[in-house]
């Protein structure tokens, strides 16, 4: 790298401004899940909570589905490690940046990646940056926009007492839907998918619990990997 | 054990799994390099999981999820916003329920 990689307080300012107008659909996210955690029997002290120490969307919405009581405790971490795997390969990808910066710097960006600012950052690193501050920065922003908007839709859920009357427990599947539709690729994409939706619908009528999260999952990833194998390729 | 208790030890294990995928990423690229093949397969990853996650609901309920989902997807793509294609399932699913009784 020609230029050396810098993390300093430009860096951070930098990348904050530039994600606000991100946070606008990140509150409206989390004002959903905010929403949403009195339905699954969750305060609003352990929301604000959850949002505040595992700050993933996902993941946390996927855990207030099964929310249930006793808890299922370790479902639900091995949920999260699952559906949070992405992290791994985002992280990996950051490397050219952050692979010379101290480890505090380092490991204490990497809380606050999220997807995101994530991709806000890559792109700003495309673009010539230098400040590894921006990935600070930019997540800070999407921190406080997801943490105050757990807040605030936990406080507003009380006054709704029968969301599904008005359609708003349809409001998790549609925001997976249209988190979907930006992660599509191409036409890689519709045997996998195809084949996690089969899996996932056939487990969820004949395994109990979540199992249809991962059956599903696994099933579209071996697909996946099969269609990408050389001898496929030659058709 | 309460179930006070177990939230709470809930909460901390999920963000200690979520930490860990955060960090492990920058850990293992700076020792060791990601072949590109496991790489490209951990790439259906995200989308399989979401695709799994919302399935059973899309396919095995009433038809107003399925067509408020099929709303979902076409403004989502028109408009490119989250909180414009969330509103408008909502809308769809509501609408839907009304029209068949779902």
């Amino acid at each position: 790298m020609a230029e050396e990689v810098r993390f300093d307080l430009s860096g951070v300012r930098a990348g904050f401004v530039a994600c606000l107008p991100i946070t606008v659909s990140v509150f409206a996210y989390g004002f959903v899940f905010g929403l949403l955690t009195g339905q699954a029997g969750i305060d609003i002290a352990k929301a604000v909570m959850m949002s505040a120490l595992v700050f993933a969307g996902s993941a946390q919405f996927v855990a207030l589905d099964m929310w249930v009581s006793p808890l299922p405790v370790g479902a639900l971490v091995l949920t999260t490690l699952i559906i949070n795997l992405r992290h791994v390969l985002m992280g990996a990808a950051l490397r050219p940046w952050f692979g010379s910066l101290s480890p505090g710097a380092a490991y204490g960006s990497m809380f606050f990646m999220t997807d995101e600012n994530w991709a806000l950052t890559m792109r700003e690193f495309m673009r010539g940056g230098r400040n590894a501050g921006f990935l600070l920065g930019s997540g800070l922003a999407v921190f406080l926009a997801w943490v105050s908007a757990t807040a605030a839709g936990a406080a507003a859920g009380g006054a709704i007492r029968d969301p599904a009357a008005y359609g708003l427990d349809f409001a998790f599947t549609a925001v997976f839907i249209a988190l979907l539709v930006g992660l599509w690729r191409g036409r890689s994409d519709i045997l996998p998918w195809l084949a996690a939706a089969a899996a996932a619908a056939a487990a969820a009528a004949f395994v109990p619990g979540k199992w249809y999260i991962l059956i599903g999952s696994l099933a579209g990833t071996a697909i996946g990997a099969w269609q990408r194998e050389p001898a496929r390729d030659e058709r | 054990m309460s179930d006070d208790t177990l939230a709470i030890l809930a909460i901390a294990g999920m963000a200690a799994a979520t930490y860990f995928t955060r960090a492990s990423g920058l850990w293992l690229a700076r020792r060791f390099p990601l072949s590109p093949r496991v790489a490209a397969i951990l790439e259906y990853v995200p989308g399989t999981v979401i695709v799994s996650l919302i399935a059973p609901t899309v396919l095995t309920r009433s038809p107003a999820e399925a067509i408020a989902a099929g709303v979902t997807v076409l403004v989502s793509i028109v408009t490119g916003s989250l909180p414009i294609a969330m509103t408008a399932g909502v809308a769809a699913v509501w609408l839907g329920r009304s029209v068949i009784g779902g």
